[in-house]
């Protein structure tokens, strides 16, 4: 039999009992599409945060108290005050750094701000105006801080657009003043609506110069984290030597190993997001692939019935001429056709769902998601499907194929 | 010699309990006879058939079809002369559901090797045969038990086999219906010159064929060529 034939002959079989065909494949509709849905929103998810991390820009290099976290016991060992004036100091003389362009000093916390009888919890960030070109993020209104606003502990804030509108509703609120901690701050920006960028709410964030933040908010002679700018990305490098290097020695540390501090660039930054999400979806995946495991034994189990149902059908057949392996090959081929029926299935659904996913998330939670289709993960699909219908099958196929035509007539 | 069997001995065993069913049966078929082998129920004709039609192993003694013994072909073989040189006929009609009867005709071509441009025609013939041409888009359902016999013969007549085994074609048909398949019979076996081996336990439905092997306790009481034979047509005029 040739195997447009064997592909005929199966198809007319599950044509025959299509519910039953539906039902048995659910789970291998299930198994793909969550596959299919993990890999795309897993696509989407890296390349959001990858994207962010990229507008930050290659030039900017952050450091950070503590030692790099490579387990949990060292995430209780880390030191968060390690970073304080006199490093910021050393960093901005030229002859440590030369390659430095600008330099940042950042602290953060939450606090209240009060206007009226409104209140709101931002997250405080005590920065410089430098803020606003490292994350691509300019006030609509108003205008940045000064170097003397931040030189003289100024009480001004820089608010983001969801702070506007829990305190001020409609209102004007430039020149207001709100309340943070007991002191009145004057309002002189608001941001335009910008969303969610890496760990931060920009819009449900104020910003105040660090030194006041410092002295009057959080009450710390330490920053939570410096940001620097060098002048070229191909001097990236060696920046991150000489800073190194400059702060050991403000540090006074010999032992590399011993190091109170980390530094981290936008490269590294992004290599960490891949891997971390790679090694997420992968787990998630696997996880999804339990479903197609279960949904291959309900096809194997099915097929068993549908073989002992259809005896007398396979005693006719093997009467009119039909060898062993062309029942094989029908039973087989039903079992492949059901799965990867099913995979096909999985991944347009998949796909839509990841899809509509998408749309959601930009819509409604204002994140630049971008839909991705896995291509790769479509073929994959559609492999393990097959190839669970193969497995699966043959089983069944094979107590199909080794029924005496006699007996098989002979069942009732 | 188209059919030769020696000595021809069969034991169904279950649970270690044995269950002769053919105790010893010698006989020839030559090409062209319309045997009848007919007999009480438990007898044994059922066995014999389905020895015979290579659908089932005997236990003791020979058995040769075309002057070749079974045990000398391969499973393929088999599978072969079963598609070739064989056509079923049963008692249950035994057609695929939601298939309509074109389709239940090509069946046996699906393993013929047979060039799959010839499928139409050689089924359409074989359907014009039995006189079922308006009802080839039919499925089984849709027609009468006679209509569905006619389109199994059909299906066993599509290969131009040598010999066709009918396992108590009549069985399930009312008498009418069934006068009309030993009509059909009858005339395979004149005019299209096919060999016919057929079981029944009714007298008068064995005494339409040639020759009369009557079986009794599995064995053979009588072996004879049909005296009165009765004709087909008869009955249904």
């Amino acid at each position: 039999m040739t195997l447009k034939y064997y592909f005929k002959t199966a198809s007319i079989g599950l044509g025959t009992y299509k519910s039953r065909t539906a039902l048995t494949i659910l789970g291998i509709v299930i198994g793909i599409t969550a596959i299919i849905l993990i890999l795309s929103l897993g696509k989407g998810a890296q390349n959001l945060i990858l994207s962010q991390i990229q507008s930050i820009g290659p030039k900017v290099i952050a450091i950070m108290p503590g030692r790099q976290p490579k387990g949990p016991t060292d995430i209780l060992s880390t030191f968060t005050d390690s970073l304080k004036q006199r490093d910021l100091d050393a960093l901005s003389n030229k002859s440590n750094v030369p390659h430095l362009e600008t330099i940042m000093p950042v602290v953060f916390g939450s606090a209240t701000a009060v206007y009226g009888s409104e209140t709101f919890q931002p997250t405080i960030l005590g920065v410089t105006d430098y803020f606003s070109q490292i994350y691509g993020i300019y006030p609509d209104e108003g205008r940045l801080f000064t170097d003397d606003e931040v030189k003289s502990y100024a009480d001004v804030a820089i608010i983001g657009s969801k702070v506007k509108t829990e305190l001020f509703g409609n209102d004007e609120a430039l020149n207001q003043k709100i309340k943070i901690k007991g002191r009145n701050f004057k309002v002189i920006g608001i941001l335009s609506k910008k969303g969610q960028v890496s760990f931060l709410n920009f819009d449900e964030a104020a910003f105040i110069p660090y030194t006041t933040a410092q002295q009057y908010i959080f009450g710390i002679k330490y920053f939570n984290r410096i940001v620097v700018d060098v002048d070229d990305a191909k001097n990236v490098l060696t920046t991150v030597e000489d800073i190194t290097i400059t702060l050991r020695n403000s540090h006074g540390i010999t032992d590399p190993s011993k190091d109170d501090f980390f530094i981290q660039t936008s490269e590294q930054a992004m290599q960490i997001v891949g891997s971390i999400t790679s090694v997420l979806t992968l787990f998630l995946v696997a996880v999804a692939a339990i479903s197609l495991l279960v949904g291959g034994v309900g096809i194997m189990n099915i097929m068993l019935v549908s073989v002992t149902e259809r005896t007398r059908e396979i005693g006719l057949r093997k009467a009119l001429g039909a060898t062993e392996k062309d029942v094989l090959m029908q039973f087989l081929l039903e079992a492949i056709i059901l799965t990867t029926i099913g995979g096909i299935i999985g991944i347009i659904l998949g796909a839509s769902l990841s899809f509509i996913t998408s749309v959601v998330l930009s819509k409604v939670a204002a994140l630049n998601w971008e839909f991705s289709f896995p291509v790769g993960g479509a073929f994959l699909g559609l492999g393990v499907s097959a190839l669970v219908g193969l497995i699966f099958g043959l089983y069944p196929a094979r107590q199909a194929s080794f029924k005496s035509p006699m007996e098989a007539l002979r069942y009732e | 010699m188209l059919i030769e069997v020696k000595n021809l001995e069969k034991i169904y065993t279950d649970e270690d309990v044995e269950t002769p069913a053919l105790r010893g049966v010698s006989f020839s078929i030559k090409e062209g006879e319309f045997v009848a082998v007919t007999g009480p129920s438990g007898s044994g004709k059922s066995t014999l058939l389905h020895i015979l039609g290579f659908l089932d192993s005997l236990t003791k003694g020979e058995y040769l079809f075309e002057n070749k013994n079974i045990d000398d072909f391969s499973p393929r073989e088999i599978a072969r002369v079963r598609n070739k040189k064989m056509g079923f006929v049963f008692q249950m009609f035994n057609l695929l559901r939601r298939t309509t009867v074109l389709e239940n005709v090509k069946l046996p071509l699906l393993y013929s090797g047979v060039k799959e441009a010839l499928w139409n025609d050689l089924a359409l013939k074989a359907i014009e045969a039995v006189g079922l041409s308006h009802r080839i888009d039919h499925h089984p359902s849709q027609l009468s038990g006679g209509e569905q016999q006619r389109a199994a013969i059909a299906r066993a007549l599509v290969n131009n086999p040598q010999v066709i085994f009918a396992d108590e074609p009549t069985g399930n048909l009312d008498s009418k219906a069934g006068q009309m398949i030993m009509e059909l019979f009858q005339k395979l076996n004149e005019e299209g010159h096919h060999t016919i081996i057929l079981i029944t336990h009714e007298t008068y439905t064995a005494q339409q064929a040639k020759r009369i092997i009557r079986l009794r306790d599995g064995k053979i009481e009588s072996d004879e060529i049909t005296n009165h034979r009765l004709r087909a047509d008869h009955f249904s005029k």
